[in-house]
């Protein structure tokens, strides 16, 4: 039995278990120190824009976890950028490292263990410069959280604080960021975003604590709050996977009509295609942590290339189409500790050939926007470059 | 395979498996000193319908609509406060204790989470042969053998009877649970949204279990979920529920391509298709569902309703065949009868100084 034997080898001795504890020591307080040592400079933190079109550029972004079963690389060389005034959805599994992606930006991961250890994560600041976020420091990154890059949860039920009204909640981001407004300016700030997102009294909701509530509303407080300050990006981690489909459709309206209203960009995360088809303006499709294929929505949607995106598309059942048997995608994700040297998705894929089980697949851009990580399309685009991940023994 | 799991011939003479009348569950709410009921929350108030031998019914609605209470009271997993349950020609809620417990085995659940609705103490091999055991599906001599057939049936390999279910993944344990309810030798499963706690790859692989051992076994399930694409692809029939009422029900081909009640149609609109050209013609439903212990008077909908008349606010739509074999419950659809009656009510209510005040919906 292949997989009794599988299961023993992911058994830990107490002596590897000492050892890799030791080495995560080692490494996040060398990373810890580091961190602390590019903080004191400006010059360290402060890089330039590829295109100064972009909101966001990710280059390269590692993301890992030094976990006591060792290191989880669980986002690994991811690159993509979002532009202004754009909407870019990033779909997968779950598992696959796009809430990492996203926790990563904001530096909300959950230190020492979780730590940001290669490339860049370049921010706009729009005058011209920009910061890379992965070692900007805390007081620097305290004054961006929430007033230029701002977030929206998956769940509006526990993002809320119980014990506080929502008046009080929505005030809070608003005087953070702008010491100087008086406190009637702050209340007529608030209640300005609740009418925003739709609440229409708005009076009576600044005294209600969340418990009062249905989950539509908590989640528009939740993008008031998100919005208070006009970020220039808004994050939504599945602002719409706890609602229902009526109350998905009011939610995922308002967030459209606002960000045109505010002209910011939003990256939604969600691994529903058809949020995401409704949405989007461009997709970027995740798999075990890497970019597997990145274009607009209509070169995903009506022609998807890499066989995941092609797999994803034929499992979820569409009203309209009617099909006899759903299509799967075989197997599962590969385990996130030992992540293989070919391609991560050879073992699940119907379309692989021999050179899948070489190096992994590099990227390659078959058109302006599209880009995809599979040998197939060798010979129909142009090479970027492999994805490069960390050696964690070298740090 | 099928023979081999003591599948029940289907009694000839009666198509319908399942038989439910103006099926009512009333939870009631206590004040806090005395105990005194002051209230009832309707969590079903009248649900009637028929599911046919080794077919499918879907049931939709948005989540407090009464979906997972209307098919745990079918069960009678709790008890009903009025309305009755056919099960195969028997009335459920009559039967003995005795009487239920040979019942119970042939009607089986499936729980939407499969991370909390397994032990997470017993093997998998126990959590599925416990209840074959305990209701004597089969000789203990067989017993072994037939856990083993059962697990292979739904992608199972045999050793993994000896593990624990906390080192599976989400999709596994949902393959368990199914194992767990097939090991009895169902006829009926209520599939309380099995796939909503699921990866949408995963969730494939589900369903087409799902399908494969209804056409194996001959199993009738009752369907439901949230999710309306899922429905649609596994349905023969539907039902849409609407704070604790049924507002429409029509088989799946008819009531997808040509809703009947605006609750329906606004539902319909508002799934997110995986495709950027189709720029939807969305209907969005302003507010959310009322509270079930306080449902509006008159058409439950009413204070959502794109096309709400002034009849809609006093009289109670009744509950007809539009079409043959699609069902609904909306003034839209009245003919000279019922229009009568439903002036009636408006007079009625008039009179007697009910009228409902207009609340301004958020």
């Amino acid at each position: 039995m292949a997989e009794k034997g599988k299961k023993k080898s992911s058994y830990i001795s107490g002596k590897e278990s000492r050892k890799i504890s030791r080495f995560n020591r080692r490494v996040t307080r060398k990373l810890e120190q580091q961190r602390a040592d590019a903080g004191k400079d400006p010059a360290l933190y402060t890089v330039k824009m590829e295109d100064e079109n972009n909101v966001v550029e990710f280059d390269n972004v590692c993301t890992y976890f030094f976990t006591d079963v060792g290191t989880v690389k669980a986002v690994d060389g991811v690159n993509f950028n979002v532009p202004r005034h754009s909407t870019v959805g990033v779909v997968g599994e779950s598992g696959c490292g796009k809430s990492v992606t996203s926790l990563s930006l904001m530096q909300l991961l959950a230190r020492p263990s979780g730590q940001t250890v290669g490339g860049q994560i370049r921010f706009n600041m729009g005058d011209g410069t920009a910061i890379n976020i992965v070692n900007t420091p805390n007081s620097v990154m305290e004054k961006i959280r929430g007033n230029r890059i701002s977030m929206i949860f998956q769940e509006p039920m526990t993002s809320l604080n119980p014990v506080f009204r929502i008046g009080e909640q929505v005030d809070e981001v608003t005087r953070l960021h702008n010491p100087e407004m008086s406190d009637e300016d702050v209340k007529a700030r608030t209640l300005e975003m609740l009418e925003l997102v739709g609440i229409a009294n708005k009076e009576g909701v600044y005294n209600m604590y969340p418990h009062e509530l249905s989950g539509g509303m908590r989640q528009r407080i939740c993008i008031a709050i998100a919005l208070a300050c006009s970020p220039t990006l808004i994050i939504a981690d599945e602002p719409t996977t706890a609602l229902d489909v009526t109350i998905q459709a009011q939610i995922l309206d308002l967030l459209q009509n606002l960000k045109d209203k505010l002209n910011s960009s939003i990256m939604l995360i969600t691994h529903d295609l058809g949020v995401v088809a409704g949405m989007a303006d461009y997709v970027v499709v995740m798999y075990a942590g890497r970019v597997v294929e990145k274009g607009t929505a209509d070169e995903i949607f009506h022609h998807p290339m890499h066989p995941y995106t092609i797999g994803l598309m034929k499992s979820k059942p569409v009203v309209g189409k009617k099909v006899d048997k759903l299509y799967n995608i075989p197997g599962s994700v590969p385990n996130p500790v030992e992540m293989p040297d070919y391609c991560y998705f050879r073992d699940r894929c119907e379309m692989r050939c021999e050179e899948c089980s070489g190096q992994y697949p590099p990227e390659i851009k078959v058109s302006d926007t599209h880009v995809v990580s599979c040998y197939r399309y060798m010979k129909e685009g142009e090479v970027i470059k492999y994805p490069q991940s960390v050696n964690v023994e070298e740090l | 395979m099928a023979e081999n799991l003591n599948i029940t011939a289907p009694a000839a003479e009666n198509d319908n498996i399942l038989e439910v009348r103006n099926l009512v569950k009333w939870f009631p709410i206590k004040s806090s000193f005395f105990k005194r009921t002051i209230g009832n929350v309707k969590a079903v108030d009248g649900v009637s319908f028929n599911i046919k031998r080794r077919q499918t019914m879907g049931l939709v609605g948005e989540s407090g609509c009464g979906k997972s209470t209307c098919g745990r009271t079918i069960l009678r997993l709790q008890d009903k406060t009025a309305g009755d349950v056919i099960f195969d020609g028997q009335d459920v809620f009559a039967l003995s204790r005795e009487e239920l417990r040979k019942l119970r085995p042939r009607m089986q659940l499936v729980f939407q989470d499969p991370y909390s609705s397994l032990s997470p103490r017993l093997p998998v091999g126990e959590i599925i042969g416990e209840a074959v055991r305990e209701h004597g599906i089969v000789e203990p001599s067989e017993y072994d053998e037939y856990i083993t057939r059962v697990m292979d049936v739904c992608g199972l390999p045999s050793y993994y009877k000896e593990r624990y279910p906390h080192e599976f993944s989400g999709g596994q344990r949902q393959r368990i649970c199914i194992a767990r309810s097939l090991a009895l030798a169902p006829d009926f499963i209520v599939c309380d949204e099995p796939v909503s706690a699921l990866d949408v790859s995963i969730q494939a692989q589900i369903i087409n279990l799902l399908k494969e051992l209804q056409d194996d076994f001959g199993l009738t399930y009752l369907f439901i979920s949230h999710d309306l694409s899922v429905v649609e692809h596994i349905s023969d029939t539907v039902g849409v529920m609407y704070l604790g009422s049924m507002v429409e029900y029509a088989e799946t081909e008819k009531i997808f391509s040509n809703p009947l009640n605006p609750y329906t149609k606004a539902l319909f609109s508002a799934i997110p298709i995986p495709d950027p050209d189709v720029k939807l013609n969305r209907i969005i439903l302003k507010g959310s569902i009322p509270s079930p212990a306080n449902p509006p008077a008159g058409c439950k909908f009413h204070t959502r309703c794109e096309q709400c008349m002034e009849v809609c606010k006093y009289a109670v739509p009744s509950w007809k065949e539009v079409e043959p074999g699609h069902f609904c419950a909306c003034h839209l659809y009245n003919d000279a009868e019922d229009t009568a009656r439903a002036e009636e009510a408006v007079k009625e209510a008039k009179k007697s100084g009910q009228i409902t005040v207009d609340k301004e919906v958020l």
